[in-house]
């Protein structure tokens, strides 16, 4: 195999706690390029890079990058058209509000 | 969109930090494999098949952190909740030697967990499962067959696990324990290097008689789980799909070569 060699997008939700309340692993997100909609936990990530570089499972273009440095973290989702995360139910409050 | 997005394990909340955990056992499994029972006061429980990730750091301030997958149910200690990781060593790697050679008991090591909603199995499901495990792609399928056991469970499970030789299976005398006492549970062996004594056929990869013989037909839509190296996971995920499984209902989790 000449590829090198990725992780899956599963474990992206470690390094993205830090910036986030909820697991974008599990969230979908449509690859800009291709226009391929699917789980970011299918992502390809290549941590080789000085920080994490996650590419569409379809056209290996590049969905998003995360740099963490000392003090602070880089994000880039330019790849990445939209995110749709999955929530718990809101609770529905009894009486008009 | 044709595939509805699932709750997550673990409700909204504010980030997850680091907590510090301590080791309070070590049980080695294979020459290369030992599990670490860390002490981690302030875990809140996880799911079958999440990881949480480790980090160390050095005197000189250098940190390093892997992920490892959480190998079964949380165990309630006298100092509090107890979690288990199974670490494959990875010769040339920065953590891996570490936590096999030099971390003692009572030493402490920063966790963040649990992490990933997304390669679990849910106690409730009620479809059958297959688990493909290649190497120490064993451990986070190991958490779900014990917690299918601890939860009561009767969804049959089947396990097809790749290895080198006898001598590299992790939990061996676990899972011969298990196929006996746990009901419902099958599993299978492929050796890829050398085979036991009496064993039939020769070493070979996971090949499609492999999957076909020992995982379940797709008509029973069995929720299917995949871990291990990424030339393992690439390999047996296009025989499941080639099989006529549906993608999505394959999850797959590879491991890659830091350590």
């Amino acid at each position: 195999m000449t590829e090198m060699s990725y992780l899956d997008g599963n474990m992206l939700d470690g390094p993205l706690r830090e910036l986030f309340a909820v697991d974008l692993s599990t969230a979908m997100g449509r690859c800009e390029n291709c226009g391929m909609t699917g789980s970011m936990a299918s992502l390809h990530v290549f941590s080789h890079a000085p920080g994490l570089v996650a590419r569409c499972p379809s056209c290996e273009e590049v969905m998003l990058r995360l740099v963490r440095g000392p003090d602070r973290a880089w994000l880039d989702l330019r790849g990445t058209t939209f995110l749709q995360v999955p929530l718990p139910l809101e609770q529905t409050r009894p009486g008009p509000l | 969109m044709t595939e509805r997005a699932v709750a997550t394990g673990t409700p909204a909340r504010a980030p997850i930090r680091w907590q510090v955990g301590r080791l309070v056992e070590r049980r080695v499994e294979t020459p290369s494999a030992q599990t670490l029972v860390l002490e981690v006061p302030d875990w809140p429980g996880h799911l079958p098949g999440q990881h949480v990730d480790l980090r160390l750091t050095a005197p000189d301030g250098y940190q390093a952190a892997r992920s490892y997958s959480v190998a079964g149910p949380v165990v309630d200690g006298p100092g509090g909740p107890r979690i288990e990781v199974t670490v494959q060593r990875v010769p040339d790697g920065e953590v891996s030697p570490y936590l096999i050679d030099v971390y003692g008991a009572g030493d402490p090591v920063e966790v963040r967990g649990p992490l990933g909603g997304w390669f679990i199995w849910r106690p409730e499901e009620t479809a059958p499962v297959q688990l493909l495990a290649g190497g120490s792609g064993i451990v986070p399928l190991m958490a779900m067959i014990r917690a299918r056991r601890e939860t009561g469970s009767k969804v049959p499970f089947r396990l097809l696990y790749s290895v080198r030789t006898p001598d590299d299976v992790i939990y061996a005398d676990e899972l011969r324990r298990r196929v006996r006492d746990d009901f419902g549970l099958d599993v299978a062996y492929v050796y890829t290097r050398e085979a036991p004594e009496g064993w039939r056929g020769e070493p070979h990869r996971i090949g499609l008689a492999d999957v076909n013989t020992h995982g379940w037909p797709p008509d029973l839509e069995p929720l299917t789980y995949v871990c291990g190296p990424t030339g393992f996971v690439e390999a047996v995920a296009d025989l499941l799909v080639g099989l006529g499984h549906p993608s999505r209902r394959v999850k797959t989790e590879r491991f890659g070569p830091t350590g």
